[in-house]
C-alpha cells in the first residue's frame, strides 16, 4: 500500500484518541437516528442537506437529458406526424368523454349534497419528473425533481395518467423521495369499485403486484374487479384507480383468500408523474384516527386505522425487528 | 504541506466519483450487486492516508450515503464509522497483509457494515429480508484488489 501522508508529528498529542472520537461520533450517529426517526426536529436540516446532493443528481441525469434531447431533435418527420395524429385523436375522444363527465360531475355533486357526504377533491396538480438515479435496489422508491421549494409535502399523493403511483416520503429543498404503491412497506386503503367492498392493498415488493391480505373467503371479489382508493387514510383522494384484481385463490383452510392485484399506474415506465394537492372539504373530520400518523409515516400507519370488513386481528404491514 | 493538500484533493475527488457511482442507474438485473465503492474508499483512505481520512471522514461519508438513499439519517454514518474505526485500529497490520488476506479482511468489514445496516433497518421497522442484499458484500470484496491496484498506481505516479 502506498501511504499518502506520512505523519511527522510525535505520537503523543495527536488529538483525541481513536476510542474517544469513535465513541463521540457513534453517540452522535445514534442521536441523529433517534431524532430523525422519532421526531421532526431534523426536517430543516434534511431539507438543506438534501439540497446539497442536488448537483450530484444533475450530473447523473445530464447524459440522459442529452440523449433525450438528441433523439428528440433527430426524430423523423413522419413519426412526428403519426404521433400528432394519434394524440389529436386521443384528445378528441377525451373531449367527448369530458362532455358527459361534466354533467355527471354536477349531478354527483348535487347527490352528494343531498347525502351530505363530502369527498376530497384533487384541486391542484403539478407535473414532476422522475430523476434517473437509483435510490435503493430493494425498495420501490424514486426521486422526483420537485421539492419543498415547489410546495411538495410529506404524504402527498402521486398519480399518473392511469392510477395512483405512490406518495411522497421525504422532502428535500429541490427534490423529494417517493414511495411507490408496490413497495413492501406501503399500503393503500381501497374499495372494490363494483360493490364497494373495502379492504387494503399493500405492496408486495414486485412492481406488477399488489397483495390484498384481508379479504375473507366469502367476500365478493373476482378477477378483473377494479380497485379504487377509498380515501379513508386521508392521504389519497377517494375514487382514483389503484389496480385490477389479477388473482383470487380461496383455500378453505385459510381465514383469508389470497388475492392479488395488478397496479394500474405504469410504475416501471413512468418518466413523469402528477403531484396532487387535495382540497379537503371544510367539514371533513380532520381528526380522523390515524390521520396525522398516516401522513407522517407513509408505510405502516396507513393500514391499521382502517375499518376493515375482515375481522382480522393482526396488523397488515406489521414488521418485526430481526 | 502541499502534499497534504494534494492528498485532500485526491480523497475528495474519489469520494465524488463514489457518490456518483452510488446513484448512477444500472440495469435492474445487476443493480442489487452494485459494490459499495464509497465504503471501499473509506477503508482504502483510512489505510493509506489515515491523517486525512479519519473517523470524521468515515462518518460524513456515511451521512452522505444516508441522504442519497433516503434512509433514516445516521444509519450508514454509524455503519461507516464502525468500519472506519476497525480499519484505523488494525491499520498497521492490514497494510502489510498480502492482498488476498487484505481482501478477506475487507470482506469481513463489508459484511459487518451490511449487518449493521440490516440491523438498523430492522430496528426502524423497514427490514429487507431478501438474501440479495448480501451480494454487495461479495462484489465489493471482489472489487477491492482492483481498487487498490488503481489507486496505488495513481498515488505512486503522482508523488
Amino acid at each position: 500500500m502506498v501511504t499518502l501522508s506520512s505523519d511527522t508529528r510525535p505520537i503523543i498529542g495527536r488529538g483525541p484518541p481513536l476510542g474517544a472520537s469513535f465513541f463521540f461520533l457513534a453517540l452522535l450517529a445514534v442521536t441523529v437516528m433517534v431524532l430523525d426517526h422519532r421526531s421532526s426536529y431534523l426536517q430543516t436540516a434534511r431539507l438543506w442537506l438534501g439540497a446539497a446532493a442536488n448537483p450530484l443528481y444533475a450530473v447523473v441525469q445530464a447524459p440522459f437529458d442529452a440523449w433525450d434531447w438528441l433523439t428528440e431533435s433527430f426524430r423523423d418527420r413522419s413519426r412526428l406526424r403519426a404521433e400528432n395524429a394519434r394524440l389529436t385523436d386521443e384528445l378528441r375522444q377525451a373531449r367527448v368523454q369530458l362532455l358527459s363527465f361534466a354533467a355527471l360531475r354536477e349531478e354527483n355533486r348535487r347527490l352528494r349534497q343531498v347525502r351530505e357526504a363530502s369527498r376530497d377533491i384533487a384541486a391542484r396538480t403539478l407535473v414532476a419528473e422522475i430523476i434517473r438515479v437509483d435510490v435503493d435496489p430493494f425498495r420501490h422508491r424514486v426521486r422526483l425533481n420537485k421539492g419543498a421549494a415547489d410546495g411538495v409535502f410529506r404524504g402527498q399523493p402521486i398519480l399518473d395518467a392511469f392510477g395512483i403511483v405512490g406518495q411522497i416520503m421525504q422532502v428535500d429543498q429541490y427534490s423529494s423521495l417517493a414511495i411507490l404503491v408496490t413497495d413492501a412497506e406501503h399500503a393503500v386503503p381501497v374499495l372494490v369499485n363494483r360493490n364497494g367492498l373495502r379492504t387494503i392493498a399493500s405492496g408486495s415488493g414486485d412492481l406488477d403486484r399488489l397483495t390484498l391480505p384481508f379479504v375473507t373467503l366469502e367476500a365478493d371479489i373476482e378477477i378483473g374487479d377494479l380497485l379504487v382508493s377509498s380515501g379513508l387514510d386521508g392521504v389519497f383522494p377517494a375514487g382514483y384507480p389503484v389496480g385490477r384484481i389479477s388473482r383470487v385463490q380461496r383455500d378453505p383452510a385459510e381465514t383469508f383468500a389470497a388475492v392479488e392485484a395488478e397496479p394500474l399506474a405504469q410504475l416501471d415506465r413512468d418518466r413523469e408523474v402528477l403531484l396532487v394537492w387535495v382540497d379537503q372539504p371544510p367539514d371533513t373530520p380532520a381528526e380522523r384516527p390515524g390521520e396525522p400518523e398516516a401522513s407522517s409515516q407513509p408505510a405502516q400507519a396507513d393500514a391499521p386505522s382502517q375499518p376493515r370488513p375482515a375481522q382480522s386481528t393482526a396488523g397488515p404491514t406489521e414488521t418485526e425487528a430481526p | 504541506m502541499s502534499e497534504t493538500r494534494v492528498g485532500h484533493l485526491r480523497v475528495t475527488f474519489t469520494v465524488m466519483i463514489a457518490l456518483l457511482f452510488a446513484i448512477t442507474p444500472l440495469p435492474a438485473s445487476i443493480e442489487p450487486a452494485r459494490p459499495g465503492l464509497l465504503l471501499l474508499l473509506v477503508i482504502y483512505w483510512s489505510l493509506s492516508a489515515p491523517r486525512i481520512a479519519g473517523l470524521t471522514f468515515a462518518w460524513l461519508c456515511g451521512l452522505a450515503m444516508d441522504l442519497l438513499t433516503g434512509v433514516v439519517l445516521g444509519q450508514h454514518a454509524l455503519a461507516f464509522l464502525v468500519v472506519g474505526f476497525l480499519t484505523h485500529k488494525f491499520q498497521l497490520r492490514m497494510r502489510v497483509f498480502p492482498i488476498w488476506h487484505q481482501t478477506l479482511t475487507v470482506f469481513m468489514l463489508l459484511a459487518l457494515h451490511q449487518f449493521l445496516v440490516f440491523w438498523i433497518d430492522g430496528v426502524v421497522g423497514q427490514p429487507i429480508t431478501t438474501w440479495a442484499r448480501w451480494i454487495p458484500v461479495l462484489t465489493g470484496a471482489m472489487f477491492w484488489p482492483a481498487l487498490v491496484a488503481v489507486l496505488d498506481a495513481w498515488n505512486r505516479r503522482s508523488r
